[in-house]
């Protein structure tokens, strides 16, 4: 049986019906087409399908799209503004923050709620901070100077 | 010619999308009507399989197909290209028919109009298994007694191969001490970020298929795919579109592959299958898993006489595509970076009911800087030296390159002693010394490592390839200027669009974003080898480089007709010919000697449309007058063919070799055994760079994996061939917090093997670091009488030696 749903995805309104098992990273992707958020384990431990759920960065794959009903959501997509991109962004691509970029969307939002609690961390902190995601390919010293870049320029 | 952009800190082109979430990678690609696959894969290690039934599957709303092994038999093997003399190559279907040979084994696949169907229909899948004798030692899969897995064999063993060059039996015995340890390299999973993934798609009136597959090598891929299906190669496409990681992972050519685009051909329909973690940890390639005894004889002043490295090489229950070849890389580098006159590889390798080895980042070659460095460090204890003196005094010079190994490999150029000494003066490795006495003094456990290594890269000749060794380049100036380049490598996450960019902008003169770098489709680029063995820029590269220079000898050709010169008198420089002396004929012809007619088109008449006019400014043409030029094809020099296209197919004489030194610093805290990783000190030397930010971010990544391997990952499975670690959970990819600032620096020693004066740096960080690391944590733990522990060292390892070693 589905279920109506309503989201605010980036700042617009989606009411749709969907199945109660749906999860809402699949709702992104395969509803909305909103395919910049990954799914790299399905167990919540690597990171790619972060997303941020009413101020909080959560792991997409696996919260149902039914527990959004209601909630204002970021992704990746909805970062940048007017074409200009968010601080973390531009820092990831400055500092050589991302190689093969599968972990970038979800590493990218849980560092910009990372600066948002904490926007002077230390390299300590950033680490800390990004402990939930995932990254095979950059040894994440390039991330840390990612994030490092854009706490100086917010 | 200048180079504003070689060698500089240049930002990556293909970042914009990935860092918007725009990129497509396999999954990203939506076309209508796309079916979803889902597979039944074995639950036990070794079974035969006595029922499949679908029946219930099939019925199931959405469900538009079940196919198991006896419906595919059609579908060729999944192929080994790994060619070794008396290889046993078991027949490697795509879908288990009588017989499950590992947990994961594909045994059936379901065909559904959406995925969650298609997992649910999975589940409807009824599998009769009978439980068969389990294979999982290494070791003992060799032994008489064991059970067979491929019972038309008689045993477990599919090669043995003995390499090596010099008296190794004369050099050990003539040596004062002889030093055997047996050393462990575990099972590794590659874990790419991205799994892998397929689409298919058949269309049954153009008969063509296309198949989308998260991969390194879409060439090599659409040749076995043409095979394994019955499809001509010319009707089938291969694209990766962005990949999420490959690691050697992807450097294969998997079952799913081969059965996607058999589906889409039997349902006229687009077809998905994206592979889950739970099914990348067990049905994607292995790396590692050898089992083997070092044995290395030396002078009381350290000189080494001879190594010998008998090992057991775990390949799995099949081979896959470069399965067997890869201990044979063992055995190739097996000199490491000194002079060894006697070398001797025993290489056993054995099936066992697991997944197959393969290919994962250093692909044999960290197994054997793993081994080689080990082994200096167990003489350096032996002789109580210093092991850097060790390594020093093994060191061939400079002067002596190309150095020849007893291993029959030609090393293109070093300076192994100028890295050291760069690294050893980075870390301040006397006063690390101090600090270590002073902390052992104090109770403390400060270890040091040291490693140096040297690599082989640039895979490299076709002589020493299983299929081609070359790389291939199309460089080509579009009618509006803008340079296009067709690349046969196929990069995913290294940033060739940006390298081979910053090389053709400074070759051409261009601007950065004029050059747009093409790679990964089959239909588009002209065949190519692909991305692996830290090949890309040393091969790939140099194949853009010398089509450049091809390409420019047209366009000076035809910028000299323009300007009415000889050739031989025109210069390019900044993106512009220009003549030193103009053509007496232009001149006699009552042309100004300063203006060259530019062509003439006749109004209505030209195809490029509102395309500009050549500009022949004074004595100069730029680059886009050039290739105008050549498009419009109105004013070439006689017989010239018009367009202004160079293809260059690069076949490297030799292989390069970069080096370096690694020296990581520990501490252990001895209340928990756990290991903090102080500093980390590495001076890589990869040739010429050109981009520099790549290189520390390739290195920075490589010495990341080597630390999952020196203290986190293995891939175990039970004594029933379960797999324990078949999580994320389970299996430890290393995350940021585990990890030490690097302080790294370069040393450049150009190889002489291209043009481009480049090596390689994909796998210099899991080749170099992970001997570094463990021999700091043994060193950390010398005061206990330890001089060799197995990876990954655990705490509760490094606890339990402590607390023994208490009195």
């Amino acid at each position: 049986m589905k279920r109506a749903i309503n989201v605010n995805i980036n700042g617009t309104e989606h009411a749709r019906e969907v199945e109660p098992r749906l999860l809402l990273v699949h709702f992104l992707r395969d509803v909305l087409g909103l395919t910049g958020t990954h799914v790299g384990c399905e167990t919540s431990l690597c990171g790619a399908c972060t997303v941020i759920i009413d101020g909080q960065a959560a792991k997409s794959c696996t919260i149902f799209a039914v527990q959004a009903d209601g909630a204002k959501v970021t992704t990746i997509e909805g970062l940048a503004h007017n074409g200009e991109l968010h601080p973390v962004q531009q820092g990831f691509w400055e500092c050589h923050g991302l190689q093969c970029g599968y972990c970038t969307p979800g590493m990218i939002m849980a560092a910009t709620q990372l600066l948002e609690r904490n926007s002077s961390p230390t390299r300590e902190e950033i680490r800390h901070g990004l402990e939930g995601n995932l990254c095979r390919c950059t040894g994440y010293q390039h991330i840390v100077e990612a994030v490092e870049y854009a706490a100086k320029n917010q | 010619m200048p180079q504003k952009y070689v060698g500089q800190r240049v930002k990556r082109t293909e970042d914009p999308r990935l860092i918007k979430g725009l990129a497509h990678y396999v999954d990203d690609i939506r076309l209508p009507d796309t079916l979803h696959v889902s597979f039944v894969r074995s639950i036990y290690a070794h079974a035969r399989l006595t029922n499949v039934d679908v029946s219930e599957a099939l019925q199931a709303p959405g469900v538009v197909a079940v196919y198991t092994g006896r419906d595919v038999e059609k579908i060729g093997p999944v192929p080994c290209a790994g060619a070794l003399p008396d290889l046993k190559v078991p027949d490697h279907r795509v879908l288990a028919r009588d017989k499950v040979y590992f947990v994961g084994h594909p045994i059936a696949c379901v065909v559904a109009t959406d995925a969650y169907t298609a997992r649910d229909a999975v589940d409807a899948v009824a599998v009769d298994y009978e439980e068969l004798p389990v294979v999982v030692d290494t070791e003992a899969a060799a032994q008489a007694d064991s059970p067979v897995i491929h019972e038309s064999f008689g045993d477990n063993i599919a090669y043995k191969l003995t390499a090596g060059e010099g008296d190794i039996e004369a050099a050990l015995a003539a040596a004062t001490h002889v030093i055997k340890q047996r050393i462990i390299n575990q099972r590794l999973a590659p874990v790419a970020m991205e799994p892998r993934g397929v689409l298919a798609r058949y269309l049954p009136g153009e008969q063509e298929l296309t198949v989308w597959s998260s991969t390194q090598i879409p060439h090599l891929l659409r040749t076995q795919l043409a095979l394994m299906i019955g499809m001509p190669e010319n009707k089938l496409r291969v694209i990766a579109p962005e990949v999420g990681g490959g690691f050697g992972s992807k450097l294969n050519v998997y079952a799913e592959e081969a059965l996607l685009g058999w589906i889409s051909m039997q349902t006229a329909k687009p077809c998905k299958w994206i592979e889950t973690r739970r099914e990348n940890m067990q049905a994607t390639i292995h790396g590692r898993d050898q089992v083997g005894e070092i044995e290395i004889g030396c002078n009381a002043d350290g000189t080494i006489t001879g190594l010998r490295y008998n090992v057991f090489a775990d390949l799995g229950a099949y081979h896959q595509l470069l399965t067997p070849a890869i201990p044979t890389l063992t055995g190739l580098m097996l000199s490491g970076c000194y002079k060894i006159p006697a070398i001797q590889i025993n290489v056993t390798g054995v099936f066992t009911n697991k997944m197959a080895t393969d290919a994962y980042r250093g692909a044999g070659r960290p197994e054997a800087t793993y081994v080689v460095e080990r082994a200096l460090d167990l003489v350096a204890a032996e002789l109580q030296l210093d092991p850097v003196e060790v390594r020093r005094r093994n060191f061939p010079k400079p002067e002596e390159f190309p150095f020849k190994t007893a291993t029959g490999l030609f090393y293109d150029s070093g300076n192994y002693e100028g890295a050291l000494d760069k690294a050893l003066e980075n870390a301040d490795y006397a006063k690390l010394r101090e600090e270590q006495k002073q902390a052992r003094d104090e109770g403390r456990l400060l270890g040091i490592g040291v490693s140096t290594y040297v690599e082989i890269c640039a895979l490299g000749p076709s002589q020493a390839m299983p299929a081609g060794g070359w790389e291939s380049a199309t460089v080509r100036i579009e009618p509006t200027g803008k340079v296009t380049i067709l690349t046969g490598a196929s990069p995913h996450g290294q940033g060739q669009e940006t390298s081979f960019a910053q090389l053709a902008a400074d070759e051409l003169g261009v601007d950065l974003n004029d050059v747009t770098v093409i790679h990964g489709d089959t239909s588009i680029v002209q065949y190519g080898i692909g991305t692996f063995g830290s090949r890309a820029t040393a091969v790939g590269g140099t194949a853009v480089y010398i089509a450049i220079e091809k390409l420019k000898e047209k366009a000076t050709k035809i910028a000299a007709h323009l300007l009415g010169a000889e050739a031989s008198s025109v210069a390019f420089a900044d993106g512009k010919f220009s003549a030193q002396e103009v053509k007496q004929a232009a001149a006699a012809a009552g042309a100004d000697p300063g203006e060259v007619p530019a062509p003439v088109l006749p109004a209505g008449q030209d195809p490029a449309g509102a395309l500009p006019e050549p500009e022949t400014n004074g004595k100069r043409v730029s680059l886009q007058d050039v290739a105008l030029a050549a498009h419009l094809a109105k004013e070439l020099p006689p017989d010239m063919e018009p367009g202004l296209s160079a293809t260059y197919f690069f076949e490297p004489k030799n292989f390069t070799f970069p080096f370096g030194t690694h020296i990581c610093v520990v501490e252990i805290d001895r209340e928990t055994g756990e290991i903090k990783l102080v500093r980390y000190v590495a001076v890589d030397d990869c040739g010429k760079v050109i981009n520099p930010m790549l290189v520390d971010g390739q290195v920075q990544g490589g010495i990341v994996q080597s630390i999952g391997q020196a203290l986190y990952e293995a891939v175990v499975y039970d004594e029933a061939g379960q797999l324990i670690t078949g999580t994320l959970m389970d299996y430890a990819v290393p995350r940021a917090k585990m990890i030490p600032w690097f302080e790294l620096d370069r040393t450049e020693t150009p190889s002489p093997v291209n043009p481009l004066g480049v090596k390689g740096v994909g796998e210099a960080g899991t080749i170099g670091a992970t001997p570094a690391i463990v021999s700091a944590v043994v060193d950390a733990l010398a005061p206990f009488g330890i001089r060799h522990i197995d990876m990954p060292i655990k705490p509760e390892t490094v606890w339990r030696i402590i607390n023994n070693g208490r009195q």
